[in-house]
């Protein structure tokens, strides 16, 4: 036993150097969401500009749904876009948007008129009040409800094609049968 | 010099400057107070490493404005804190709470000091008693030797000196 004792610091190296080994591959940007399993928090959002009805969390109530935040400063969102017009046109879950931090209460729409507009409903939200109750950090976050209007997933980052098939579309029709 | 001293001047108000905008300040300078403290101990999600009060984050600005709102509508500090941990989870907290799954964050480093002191301890005391046992301090027993080995190797030691 004695013998082993001068292994001792190589051991404590190894398992620290272990920890530092698996810490460095995560992506600190990625926060895990204490909100999942949780009802969706109480929001009640004004429409935007040009839409005469808003968006509140009695709205998801009743159907799975995904909530999409979005803002039209943001690249990322653009490029999931596409993904989400396609979800849209074959009706595969209806999507509501938070149109978040728009500086100016034109850009959101005018973004929806030129991109298309893939919401059932969307609400505005330039103060974050939403944005902070959903726990975001960052745009796009996707949100996944079920019918009892709790949320069961989140996605952060842009939706992509791959993504939506082999994870997303699935989840979504297993919180169906729920 | 006269210049140099208004440039210091303004140097110098300006290491005080904060991200905190003149438009958020409340006017109840003790609610203010309270709400620049609570906001020295929620982080930026956005910068990660800042305080919401140092950041100049959109989202860093929201969460402070919401943070003044949640104080003048009466909250405590101890609930507004609370509810940012109910939305974003301790990682909000610059200060990590107290809790099993954080033991090791705050007692490890004591206890790999209070280890190390041991071993030091440790080592010192054996020495002194392996001196001790030799009878000489500055002659060293090597293990292993018998008794003959033992005087052969001191005299070596002896007849090396000058």
């Amino acid at each position: 036993m004695k013998r082993f004792t001068y292994l001792l610091p190589l051991a404590v190296f190894l398992v620290i150097a272990g920890y530092f080994a698996v810490g460095l591959t995560l992506d600190p940007k990625k926060l895990p969401s204490v909100l999942i399993n949780q009802e969706v928090p109480e929001f009640s959002l004004a429409p935007i500009k040009g839409s005469d009805r808003g968006f509140s969390s009695a709205d998801l109530k009743g159907q799975v749904s995904i909530v999409n935040i979005f803002g039209s400063w943001c690249y990322a969102c653009l490029a999931e876009h596409p993904v989400l017009m396609r979800i849209k046109e074959q009706e595969l879950v209806p999507i509501y948007g938070i149109d978040w931090n728009e500086k100016d209460p034109d850009a959101g729409p005018a973004w929806l008129q030129k991109q298309g507009n893939p919401y059932s409903l969307v609400g505005d939200d330039p103060d974050s009040k939403a944005a902070i109750a959903f726990g975001v950090t960052g745009a796009p976050e996707t949100f996944f409800i079920d019918k009892r209007g709790f949320i069961r997933y989140k996605h952060t980052g842009p939706i992509t094609v791959s993504l939506w098939k082999q994870t997303l579309y699935p989840l979504i029709e297993e919180l169906r049968k729920q | 010099m006269k210049n140099l001293f208004v440039a210091l001047a303004v140097l110098l108000a300006c290491s005080q400057a904060f991200a905190v905008e003149p438009s958020e300040i409340l006017d109840d300078p003790v609610l203010e107070s309270r709400a620049r403290e609570i906001s020295k101990e929620l982080r930026c999600v956005v910068c990660q490493n800042q305080s919401i009060d140092d950041s100049n984050a959109d989202l860093a600005r929201d969460m402070r404005v919401l943070v003044r709102d949640r104080v003048r509508a009466g909250d405590s500090n101890q609930q507004v804190l609370d509810y940012m941990v109910s939305r974003y989870g301790d990682f909000v907290l610059l200060t990590p709470p107290f809790k099993a799954s954080t033991y090791a964050l705050w007692l490890g480093p004591g206890l790999i000091g209070i280890l190390g002191i041991f071993a030091l301890v440790n080592f010192y005391r054996s020495r002194s008693k392996l001196e001790t046992a030799s009878g000489a301090p500055s002659q060293t027993v090597v293990a292993g030797l018998s008794e003959d080995e033992q005087k052969r190797y001191d005299k070596l030691l002896e007849n090396d000196q000058v």
